[in-house]
């Protein structure tokens, strides 16, 4: 029911903005809406065009890094201290992709649906993680390219703090409710 | 990041050579740049239409409205900038899309939220510490309805698909608190300061 509302909701609300801002904008204020979304809509594109060596760069190192198979060494070596939370083994992948990749970690979960179903406490779990973390590289360099930043400082260590928090509260909130 | 960039090559042409799946990290270098050359040209598209609306939005008054709104928020996570800077709108519209799961409308305003941002910064090659909060604030995908999820839950024949929503928003809760805490005190560490340089006028 509330996956329809969802959807629903979801189609009506882009529609919804695209008449309503130039409505009030018109009526309202007496604004040429026409030229002024020419206006804004030009810089579409600098800033596309921008962001594309910073994204050609994370994404092939994301990229080598996935066909490589080096997740799976990551993956043995943090298991054995989700082990020790009693986080299952099997949702693991996932929540190490998701930093990387959303496709990804999209399709890893997606398998864990055939497998185990996604009303199973794996199924549940890697869905809330899915939700509660971010495509974080992927954001960094769309985010700092557009602007062409090079030097992100602290940017990065908190946005994995972040993913690693949300991981964790992803964790608890599940226990506590399934 | 230079770090981090090298260490993930660094590790798959080693792990590539223990595993024999040199072939495939060779072709994935390819395809990988060829993907994110589309992926940027494909948001053109939607960033032009979003822009577009954004620069109506902001002619009418409407922007400056919600950031006004949310100016208590916006004021405590970034300090430095003024306050009716046209930065804190696009921030402000880039969160409202998030929460909503308009990721496609979302990315375009962030963007040009960032080129609001780089206007107050005088050393262009480096994030400022509003730049740093803000893609650490985002990259923990605050959203009321991960619908995303929701819909391949669906797909895969769950029983009850949306009973993820309360858990979901307890994690991505986490996630923000971290993120904002982590931003604010990294941005008080003597080393990140120095980076700043002098010169810089102070206003927090």
């Amino acid at each position: 029911m509330i996956k329809e509302f969802a959807a629903s909701l979801s189609n009506w609300i882009v529609p919804f903005i695209i008449l309503a801002i130039p409505l009030y904008a018109y009526a309202a204020k007496r604004i040429k809406v026409y030229e002024s979304f020419i206006e804004g809509a030009k810089e579409g594109f600098t800033i596309g065009v921008r962001i594309v060596p910073y994204l050609v760069g994370i994404l092939v190192a994301i990229g080598m890094f996935r066909a490589s198979g080096a997740m799976d060494w990551l993956v043995a070596l943090i298991r054995p201290i989700t082990n020790l939370a009693g986080f299952p083994p099997e949702v693991l992948p996932t929540a190490l992709m998701k930093p990387f990749s959303g496709s990804g970690a999209l399709g890893l979960m997606s398998d864990l649906f055939k497998v185990h179903g996604p009303d199973s406490w794996i199924g549940r779990l890697s869905s809330v993680i899915q939700g509660s973390t971010e495509t974080t590289f992927y954001i960094l360099a769309v985010y700092s390219g557009a602007v062409a930043i090079r030097k992100t400082k602290y940017t990065l260590a908190a946005s994995l703090l972040g993913d690693l928090a949300g991981l964790i509260g992803a964790f608890v909130a599940c226990r506590l409710l399934f | 990041m230079n770090f981090v960039w090298l260490l993930l090559i660094g590790l798959a042409v080693v792990a590539a050579a223990f595993k024999g799946t040199m072939g495939a990290v060779s072709d994935a270098a390819f395809n990988s740049a060829t993907v994110a050359v589309q992926l940027a040209l494909g948001l053109i598209g939607g960033m032009a239409l979003f822009l577009g609306l954004m620069r109506v939005a902001q002619d009418a008054g409407l922007v400056q409205a919600l950031a006004r709104a949310m100016r208590p928020i916006l004021k405590w996570l970034f300090p430095e900038v003024p306050k009716d800077h046209p930065a804190l709108g696009a921030i402000a519209m880039n969160m409202g899309a998030n929460m909503l799961g308009l990721g496609d409308a979302a990315t375009p305003m962030g963007l040009k939220a960032m080129e609001y941002l780089q206007e107050l910064n005088p050393n262009k090659d480096t994030a400022t510490d509003a730049m740093c909060m803000f893609i650490a604030l985002h990259s923990s995908s605050i959203q009321l309805i991960p619908v995303m999820v929701i819909s391949l839950r669906a797909a895969s024949g769950s029983k009850n698909p949306s009973e993820i929503i309360i858990p979901t928003l307890v994690g991505t809760l986490c996630a923000a608190t971290v993120a904002i805490a982590a931003s604010k005190l990294f941005s008080r560490l003597p080393f990140y300061r120095r980076a700043v340089a002098a010169g810089v006028k102070k206003n927090d």
